[in-house]
Formats: structure tokens, sequence, C-alpha cells
């Protein structure tokens, strides 16, 4: 779009007549560097100090590895959760209509918006064994609070919208033509969504999962209340890089955070891969 | 009461046609019963995890009445924790306000290598702990950092202070404006810019009177997102506060303190504050996706 003749040879930017080019990008830099870079780097650097065999023996202490389990594994059910009923939230919303509809549609992003610590109070004084909701679950035999189920409880409050605001506009562009197409060769309603859209929305709620679980591996406000945070048992990775800042073992919480941060960036890669393999596949 | 959204003009459908229309079944859509089950698996499942938690918070705030209520929020410990929120987020939110747009700027307006790596490095803040993002600073101005003790020795107090909060904050609220801008800028394209400066204007002047008008709704949406998160945070600033009372205390770490004082009402009077500004937060969120959803490109999902 420059109206400036090319330069000749190798240029690492096309030329433009918009000026700013360099304050924006100078300013961009330089502030993504003091605040993001900079700090992040201090961890890779003070963690790579340590040396390989004090991170190896924090890494695969009891207390940190059934840490990471419980935060890998209580994100892994509530974004599964999520996949299943924020799917069928988002098809309600997209499909049909009923009043009150855009309140529904609004209250969806309750999560995004109520600080964490808020859902934390509120959520755990609903499960208590005297909450509104404890209560009944308590006379079933059902413990939530202060279990590792109150920690997914907590996580599939704060992973929904991720779900349902990644699969909602990719069925809002789902063609008709194609479920028409699919009922007239004589599919049935059921074969229709299993076989027809599921595969084509696939990409999208993949997508939904991987930010749900990012997400819930790393929160620590609403989970802490309604955890119990009994060690080796409803203790969070987050929780426990918190507990070894305040006994002021420094290497032991960077080495954790270390840790977590290098297999949230694996798993993200694993689901980017996948993610293109069934763009792909399903195109 | 419920109806399939279909494609059809409306219209079309005369009233003779409305009168004797027969129940809709399509073979597009589910048939009724399964509609009532998925409206009513909805319905249950936001129910429990949204409305229920939200509900709660009110009524337990109120539970004494109205009394503990206001003795909670005008004791000087609340008083100070809604201060310093307030004061963190006009830091914070400017701040990263001004990086979006320019990097909005940079991204959108011109073509350089190395794009697509800047926006995967602008949106890294969202994929990291917010205890890690805490926990970076302490690394960082901690005691036993470079940093720190040189500071220290020029008076200022970084970490367990308000510094620390306010760089915390602005970690974890980094991508909002710019994620926000960023494609709807991209959208938008340059043609307009390139005319006003053809015309004569300068790039103050295209930015001010071309850009800005064109972005203003989506910068807002951006602001207030951005602004929902940071009067919220907690794990990030919960590791650099210190949590001295009256002086680093955000009002998510009262609402902790009041919590494990085993001050329920008083914890979920300040809770009430921050949920109705949630509310509020949503409310106008909505508004503007209905009044100029058009204006607000690629603005759904975050």
């Amino acid at each position: 779009m420059s109206l400036a003749p090319a330069t000749a040879g190798w240029t690492w930017r096309k030329p433009s007549v918009i000026p700013g080019f360099g304050l924006t990008l100078g300013f961009t830099l330089v502030y993504l560097t003091l605040i993001i870079l900079i700090p992040l780097s201090a961890l890779i650097w003070r963690s790579a100090a340590l040396g390989w065999s004090d991170f190896f023996a924090i890494a695969t202490s009891g207390r940190t590895l059934n840490a990471l389990k419980i935060s890998f594994g209580t994100a892994f059910a509530a974004a599964a959760v999520n996949v299943v009923f924020g799917t069928v939230v988002a098809w309600v919303l997209v499909r049909y209509k009923f009043p009150g509809r855009r309140v529904v549609d609004a209250l969806v992003d309750l999560p995004f918006a109520l600080p964490t610590a808020v859902a934390g109070i509120a959520l755990t004084t609903l499960y208590a064994p005297k909450g509104w909701l404890g209560a009944p679950l308590a006379w079933l035999g059902v413990k939530v609070a202060y279990t590792p189920l109150g920690i997914v409880i907590a996580l599939i409050f704060v992973g929904l919208p991720f779900v349902v605001r990644t699969v909602q506009p990719v069925m809002e562009e789902i063609d008709r033509e194609v479920e028409e197409a699919a009922a007239t060769l004589g599919a049935n309603r059921f074969q229709t969504i299993a076989q027809v859209l599921l595969p084509g929305l696939a990409p999208a709620i993949i997508t939904g999962f991987a930010l749900a679980f990012a997400r819930g591996v790393g929160e620590y406000g609403s989970v802490i209340f309604i955890a119990g945070n009994l060690p080796n048992v409803s203790e969070i990775a987050p929780l426990l890089i918190i507990i070894r800042l305040e006994e002021y073992d420094y290497p032991a919480a960077t080495a954790i955070a270390a840790i977590m941060l290098v297999i949230s960036f694996a798993m993200l890669l694993v689901i980017n891969l996948l993610q293109s393999w069934s763009r792909r596949r399903y195109g | 009461m419920v109806d399939i959204v279909t494609h059809a003009p409306r219209a079309t459908l005369t009233a003779a046609s409305k009168a004797n229309r027969k129940p809709l079944v399509s073979a597009t859509s589910e048939s009724r019963p399964w509609r009532y089950l998925l409206l009513a698996i909805s319905f249950a499942f936001l129910g429990v995890f949204l409305v229920l938690p939200l509900v709660l918070v009110f009524m337990e705030a109120f539970r004494k009445g109205v009394e503990p209520f206001l003795e909670t929020i005008t004791e000087p410990d609340t008083v100070s924790a809604i201060r310093l929120t307030l004061t963190v987020a006009v830091i914070a939110v400017p701040l990263n306000l001004v990086f979006g747009i320019a990097a909005a700027w940079a991204i959108a307006k011109y073509e350089f290598k190395g794009k697509a790596f800047l926006t995967t490095l602008i949106d890294l803040p969202f994929s990291v702990s917010p205890v890690i993002s805490g926990l970076v600073y302490v690394l960082l101005f901690g005691s036993s950092s470079l940093l720190g003790p040189f500071l220290k020795s020029y008076g200022i107090e970084v970490l367990f202070a308000v510094p620390g909060i306010v760089l915390a904050t602005i970690f974890v609220t980094f991508p909002f404006v710019a994620r926000e801008l960023i494609p709807l800028m991209q959208e938008q394209g340059t043609g307009d810019e390139e005319a006003a400066i053809s015309l004569g204007a300068s790039g103050w002047q295209a930015f001010w009177y071309v850009t800005l008008p064109n972005i203003r709704w989506g910068l807002l949406y951006g602001v207030l997102l951005c602004n929902a998160r940071a009067f919220g945070e907690f794990g990030a600033v919960s590791v650099v506060s210190g949590h001295i009372r009256g002086q680093t205390n955000t009002m998510p770490l009262h609402v902790e303190i009041l919590y494990n004082e085993y001050n329920a009402v008083g914890a979920f009077a300040v809770a009430s504050l921050l949920a109705g500004l949630a509310l509020v937060t949503l409310v106008l969120k909505t508004l503007l996706e209905i009044r100029y959803g058009d204006e607000l490109a690629g603005s759904r999902g975050h």
C-alpha cells in the first residue's frame, strides 16, 4: 500500500507515508522490555543459577510433584467440564431465542469481570458444609469445600467464559446449508451434529479447552479459599510458590515457577499443533 | 416461548400465514423436547455457577442489615484499601492505554518483519500465572537481588510498597487495550490516514482527527476490561504487597484479611463493592456491544 518506490534488496519493513513508526515501535519495545521481558528473564536467570542438581531436587520433591499434579489435574478436569457445558451454553445462545437471552449472554462474562477473591469467598460460602449448596451435597455424602473437588468447582467458574467465547463466534458462522444438505441426504439430527457440525467446531473447542486449562493451572485467588490447602492433597502449585516465598526459600519458589512456565508453554505448543492439524483435517 | 432463530426474513410472514402456521419442525434444528432440555441444562449450569455466587455476595453483605455494611466500608482500613486500589488503577490503566495505542499503531499501520512474534510477546502475560507475575518482581527487586538494595540505598522501596503493587498490576493488565485495538486497527487499514496525510495533515493530526474517532469505542472497551482486572487483581498483588493493613492493602487483599478473621459480613461488604463494579462493567460492555458492535472488531472472547 506504499506510495514510495520499493528500495532494492532486503528491507525489514515496507516503506509507508504514515509517520510515527519509530516512535510507536520504540515505545512499544521499551515498555514491553521493562515491564515483561526483564522481569521474566529474571525468573529464567535465577532458576538457571540454581544449578541442575538443586533444581532437580526441588522439582522431584514429593510436595512439589503433588502440588503440580493437583494444579494440572484439577485444571484439566475443570476444562473438560467446561468444554461440555460451555459448548451447550454457546449453542443455546447462538441458536435459540428466549426471553432474557441478552442478559444470559452478558452474564457469561461475569468470571472475567468479578475479582477472583470475591468469587473465591462466594463459592466457599456456597459449598461450605452449611452453605446453600454445601448442605444438600453433604446430606448426599459429597464434600466439596476444602477438598480437590472444591478446586475443580472454582476452576469451572473461572474457565467457563473462555470456552463459550471461543466457540460462540464459530457457531455463528456455520452455514445452514451444510445442515440442510446433511438432512436431505438422510442424516438424522444427532448424526448431523456429531458428524457434520462438531468436526467443524473442533478447533474452536480445543482452543477454548486450552485457554480454560491454561488459566486454571495458574489460578490462585478463587482457589485458595475453597481448597483447604492441605499439603499433598489440596495444595495447588501457585500456593506452594507463595509458601516458599514466605519461608524466604527463593530458590524453591523460582524452581516451581520455572517448571510451571515450561509445562504451560509446552502444553500450549502441543495444543497449537493439534489445532493446526485439526484445521487441516477438517478445513 | 422457545423459538428457533430462523434465517427467513420476518417481513415475509404475513398475518395470514402467521395465523395458520403449524408448529415449526425444521430439519436444521433439534426437536422441541431436546431444545427444552438443552435450555434447562444451560440455565441450571449458569444458575449454579454464576448466578448463585453473585446473589450470595450481596445477600451475605447485607445479612445483618445495612448498619454493619456501612460500618465496614467506612472503617479506616477499608477506606485506605479503596484509596490504594483507585490509585493503582489510575496509574496502571492510562499507562497500558498509551502502550496499547502505540503497539496497535506500530503493528496495524506498518508491515515489518517479526510482527507476529511481537504480537505473541504482547499476549505473554495472559499465559503466566498471576502468582508468577508477582514473583518475577520479587526476584527483580527483592533483598537478594541486585536492584533492590541499590534502590533502597536511595530510599526507594519497590517491594511491599505501592510501586511494586502498581508494577504487578501493570504486568497482569498489560495486553488488554492492545488486544482490542490491534485487530480493530488492522481491519480499518491505512487508507484513512494516508488520505489525511496526502491532504496535508501532520501525523498527530491524522491520529487525533482520523484514527482516534475510528477506534474510540474499541478503546473504551479495552479500557473497561483493563480497569476491571486492575481493580480485582489478587494473586500478583498478593505476592508483592506485604499485606500491611492501611498501607499496602488493596480491596481484594482486604477481602481476604477480613474473611480470614472470620468477619464474613465485613469481607462480603467489601466484596459487594467489587461485585457491583463488575456488574457495572458488564452492563457498559454489553451496551457497547449492542450499540457499537461493528466498531468493536474481534472484541469477543479473551
